[in-house]
């Protein structure tokens, strides 16, 4: 991280006044739990909750060479989303592997980004390299605050709090609302929204939230419901020795469009040798990231995300293994700190929601 | 809330020493049980099992991390309480009482000068800055790499 200081979003003086933990999270201090992550974790499954995304990179990507520079550099074929959609993608290496994964907001006189905190500076150094032609790259990230509202009562909340209408607005879609940017679109497995605040209201509207007594989220429940969800984190489940294949993102990959960074890796290396399971401990202890996946007495593999699950109220992880092993109910063995435990092999997700 | 009459050790033991058994009730503090939060499972050792100070006994796990349980005093397991693990909120409701960990029998009762009063405990405390987590400190507990 080339920041020594940790930098501070715009609500960094909400968190400490709701006495939460604050870590250094790639060099941003950052909120880790305000009341507890169970508790934090099931206000989210069963209601709603608040989270601070003001650390999540965000790029706005201009001119009209954008839609050839971004098909060059994107796994989905942008010339087929329509104006008002957001899709799941990545910049990948030219070896197919990832150097991150992100959401493109499509459409509009511009087009937008969200990366990881963690890889906005990799990410702005990529595009700037592969910049040609009439391209334009802002990093809008310190511009702008970003909280979410994640839940199943994410719309009751929305009208009640913002006064805004967003049942209309489809999964993985943007609008404006009243004066608000927002995307129906999140990281924890349940419906959402985020919305794209000004700083200097960053606070008002957060605390507008408090008040209706929307519960605050730290990125400790942020972890744990993004792995019951199965949804990847780069630095753990990605990174720039994995392909999206391997993790089972097909969906975001489209290897029949016009060629991209990684495309021709990808095809030339066909079905992958290793994939992401998903495992099931029989014990309650926590299979943690780099711990060994064993197979009859030989190192298979190793965990990337591991936790437990307050919807599950069991231990769940994720790891690459052989791609024959990752059939369901494979039995398995992770190492925990020494002791060999019971896993078998699930499906992912380990949870998903009911749709209404 | 803490009692007066335990020891105290800096890894957030506390021991209730009975003199006429000559046998000492060990669990961990409420300190302990707030830090480490979201407790998830708890191992604990065997009756008979021989335990020396200051290593350690068990372990114990929430969401966030794992510690270890360190041995106060160094001894014999002579009990080991069944239902703590079953039931992990009576170490968040009740850590001096029924939340106690194991009983062991000292082998050397002199150890017990080594650790903490009451007092003490609160003032180690207080110099680490550990019981004021409201000023926004980093929280040492909290391993990054976790959500990385």
């Amino acid at each position: 991280m080339s920041v020594s200081k940790p930098l501070r979003t715009p609500l960094h003086d909400a968190h400490v006044a709701l006495k939460a933990r604050m870590v250094d999270f790639h060099g941003w201090e950052m909120p880790i739990q305000y009341t507890g992550i169970i508790d934090e974790h099931v206000a989210v499954r069963t209601r709603a909750g608040l989270f601070d995304l003001s650390h999540m990179g965000r790029v706005r990507i201009q001119g009209a060479g954008r839609r050839a520079f971004l098909q060059k550099l994107l796994t989905i074929d942008v010339d087929k989303i329509p104006p008002g959609k957001c899709r799941y993608s990545f910049f990948l290496t030219e070896k197919g592997t990832a150097i991150d994964d992100l959401i493109l907001y499509a459409g509009g006189p511009d087009d937008f980004l969200v990366v990881n905190a963690s890889n906005r500076d990799a990410d702005l150094a990529w595009m700037r390299k592969h910049q040609s032609g009439d391209v334009t790259i802002i990093d809008e990230t310190l511009q702008t605050s970003l909280i979410a509202i994640q839940g199943p009562r994410s719309v009751e909340t929305m009208k009640r709090v913002l006064n805004v209408d967003p049942t209309e607005m489809g999964y993985y879609t943007f609008a404006t609302l009243g004066e608000y940017f927002v995307s129906r679109t999140g990281y924890t497995g349940e419906d959402g929204f985020e919305i794209f605040v000004p700083n200097a209201k960053a606070h008002e509207i957060w605390n507008r939230f408090i008040d209706a007594h929307i519960a605050p989220i730290g990125l400790g429940a942020r972890d744990t419901l993004r792995t019951e969800a199965a949804m990847p984190l780069y630095g753990n489940d990605l990174d720039d020795a994995t392909t999206p294949l391997e993790a089972g993102l097909n969906f975001a990959v489209d290897l029949e469009k016009p060629e991209f960074i990684g495309q021709a890796a990808l095809k030339a290396a066909g079905q992958p040798q290793r994939r992401l399971a998903g495992l099931l401990l029989e014990s309650k202890r926590i299979a943690r990231q780099g711990y060994a996946v064993m197979n009859a007495g030989v190192k298979v593999g190793a965990i990337t995300s591991g936790t437990w699950s307050p919807v599950m109220e069991r231990s769940i992880a994720m790891a690459y293994v052989p791609a024959e092993l990752r059939k369901e109910g494979t039995p398995l063995e992770v190492d925990i700190r020494g002791r060999l435990e019971k896993a078998a092999v699930v499906k992912l997700p380990f949870y998903r929601r009911k749709k209404t | 809330m803490r009692p007066d009459d335990y020891k105290y050790s800096e890894s957030h033991e506390w021991i209730k020493y009975n003199a006429k058994t000559k046998e000492a009730t060990v669990g961990i503090t409420d300190y302990a049980v707030k830090q480490l939060a979201d407790l998830v499972h708890i191992d604990l050792p065997k009756v008979g099992d021989s335990v020396e100070q200051g290593t350690a006994f068990g372990e114990i796990e929430s969401v966030k991390t794992v510690a270890d349980l360190i041995a106060p005093l160094t001894g014999k397991i002579i009990e080991v309480n069944k239902d703590v693990g079953g039931n992990l909120d009576t170490l968040k409701e009740e850590p001096f009482e029924t939340g106690w960990l194991v009983k062991i029998k000292p082998s050397d009762p002199s150890e017990l000068e080594s650790l903490m009063t009451k007092k003490e405990y609160e003032e180690f405390l207080d110099a680490s800055g550990e019981e004021k987590p409201e000023k926004g400190k980093e929280d040492e507990d909290v391993d990054e790499d976790d959500f990385v």
